[in-house]
């Protein structure tokens, strides 16, 4: 139902739009020309940082051919990989590499198509804007615990987490807090989306998203001197950072291949960096 | 005529059978696919240890605790509220204006526990969190008020219904004897309805034991056992909610029957108790 509700809106708004804009430029168009004359259903789930990028494709697509119903879902790279691998949804996203078990088990196959980075964001309110290493791994095992040592307010540090399916969890966990401990007390949040109303509710909070999530609501926390922006990440200098995968299982075929090869083409990698990742071509 | 008489016995019956077998399958599901638990022999430790995923130890005790606190602090807080609202509706306000109420109430019913999720992270987690200035706002209390909210129209409406039945020969005894409203609901209604008034409270209890999301939205969902109302926990509803996206072959996930288990337990109790304490008034009558 939700997914009818999608595209029925989109449809009626923007299909001038997209009428002009297709007018404008032919070469755009041919892209989504392969999806024409097609008909049928392309189920997503999985990682919840690629939902914009999954969105606006979805939407273009379904512009241009109202017989394409594409619906989204999150639920995280486990659910993803899970949900794809259980032949319940054609793609499942993931924010993580598939483990090798996964992809025996389930025969995936990958597609990596953007670099994402994962950052460290406080409330906007909130003075503390740098942290080094060291400090942020005490913070995330709760050994600070208040924002008066780091410079800020003498007041509790609330520290939010990802449950451990999370591939951006699982980036952070890995290359920002070197596996470190995650203090018991945290508290858990389901989404990149959840986590950024978490933080920008929290005056005294401190949690991490995809960079592509991060904007005025959330503010940003440099890591050694380097602030998590789309630059940093695409220089290299912001260490941080996972490939977004779109998985299949066993190759790809129909719509599913259709859809791929879309956030593969210059349209679709476009959309990519217009949502704050990096392109991969 | 009878051809029909005997079909919609026929249809009756394999609904009341298929209905009984849906609720034993489900129970033996859990039961099988949580056997690798029960097999390593520490089944019973799950009850008792930590969750700390990353060394090996899956125990859902924290889960337990934090379910029981916020259920049993949610109902804590309704019962007095409910009680007061129905003998508001059914003996103290105005005939006209307890309708209304009761009207509202019945409108409640059908609120969706996300919208109190919701409305709960934007209100009064900030509340909470500035008022008593104790971690993040998401926490026991908060989640425990929302879950007061949620329960409450069961609750009074139960009540009242059972209120309403006391006969109308003692309210009139109670007033010839020059009683007032006060001593008619603690001398006449409640010892009169008790049994209304348990079963509400129960049911509201089941209600509030198994409510996910709003535990899953403002409870906090930390894996510490909690230590006060002002501490973020985890119930197990959220539990299951959260590591539902973990590796089906996964210890880990296998754990979640184990929550099933002790939900689905916890719950058939509370309609069993239900059940004797219906039966029982019934025959008394």
């Amino acid at each position: 139902m939700k997914t009818k509700f999608f595209r029925v809106g989109f449809v009626h708004v923007s299909f001038i739009l997209v009428l002009s804009f297709s007018l404008v430029s032919t070469i755009q168009a041919g892209v989504l020309d392969t999806f024409m004359g097609e008909k049928g259903t392309v189920k997503i789930s999985g990682g919840t940082a690629h939902i914009p990028v999954m969105k606006e494709a979805a939407k273009r697509i379904m512009t241009v051919n109202s017989d394409i119903q594409i619906s989204i879902a999150g639920g995280g790279s486990g659910v993803g990989i899970k949900q794809v691998g259980e032949g319940l949804v054609d793609i499942g996203n993931s924010g993580r590499k598939p483990s090798d078990m996964e992809i025996k088990k389930y025969q995936l196959k990958m597609f990596k198509w953007a670099i994402d980075g994962v950052g460290v964001v406080v409330n906007p309110e909130n003075k503390v804007k740098t942290l080094s290493k060291a400090q942020l791994i005490d913070i995330f095992s709760g050994k600070i615990g208040n924002w008066k040592d780091l410079g800020g307010l003498d007041k509790a540090i609330n520290v939010y987490t990802r449950d451990k399916s999370s591939g951006t969890r699982d980036v952070f966990w890995k290359k920002a807090i070197d596996k470190g401990e995650i203090t018991d007390q945290a508290n858990f949040v389901v989404s990149n989306g959840a986590m950024k109303s978490a933080i920008s509710n929290d005056p005294y909070g401190i949690g991490y998203v995809s960079v592509g999530h991060i904007d005025e609501s959330v503010a940003p926390v440099a890591l050694d001197g380097v602030v998590p922006t789309l630059e940093n990440v695409k220089q290299g200098k912001y260490k941080i950072a996972r490939g977004l995968y779109s998985n299949t299982k066993g190759e790809p075929s129909g719509l599913s291949k259709k859809f791929i090869k879309y956030l593969f083409s210059h349209e679709g990698q476009q959309i990519a960096a217009d949502k704050g990742f990096i392109p991969i071509q | 005529m009878k051809l029909i008489d005997r079909f919609a016995e026929k249809f009756f019956w394999v609904s009341a059978v298929l209905s009984l077998a849906v609720t034993i399958l489900i129970f033996g599901f859990m039961v099988i696919l949580g056997l690798p638990l029960f097999k390593g022999g520490h089944f019973f430790d799950l009850f008792s240890k930590p969750w700390l995923p990353d060394h090996g130890i899956f125990g859902v005790y924290p889960m337990i605790v934090g379910t029981l606190s916020i259920t049993l602090l949610g109902l804590g807080l309704a019962f007095p509220l409910c009680l007061g609202c129905s003998a508001f509706i059914s003996v103290l306000g105005p005939k006209k204006l307890g309708q209304i109420v009761k009207k509202i109430v019945q409108l409640m019913t059908g609120i969706p526990t996300v919208i109190y999720g919701f409305v709960g992270i934007f209100l009064l987690v900030p509340i909470i969190r500035e008022m008593f200035e104790s971690g993040s706002g998401m926490c026991i209390l908060t989640a425990s008020l929302l879950l007061a909210i949620l329960v409450s129209p069961t609750m009074i409406l139960f009540f009242s219904d059972s209120f309403d039945q006391v006969p109308q020969s003692f309210l009139d005894a109670v007033d010839a004897l020059g009683g007032n409203n006060a001593q008619k609901i603690l001398y006449v209604i409640l010892p009169y309805s008790w049994r209304g008034v348990l079963t509400g409270t129960i049911l509201a209890l089941g209600r509030a034991m198994g409510d996910t999301m709003i535990a899953l939205m403002v409870a906090g969902n930390a894996v510490a056992v909690p230590d006060s109302v002002f501490d973020s926990a985890r119930t197990l509803t959220a539990h299951i909610a959260l590591i539902i996206a973990a590796d089906f072959e996964s210890l880990e996930f296998k754990t979640l029957f184990a929550c099933g288990i002790i939900l689905y337990l916890f719950t058939t109790f509370i309609a069993l108790s239900v059940r004797s304490i219906e039966s029982k008034s019934w025959g008394k009558k």
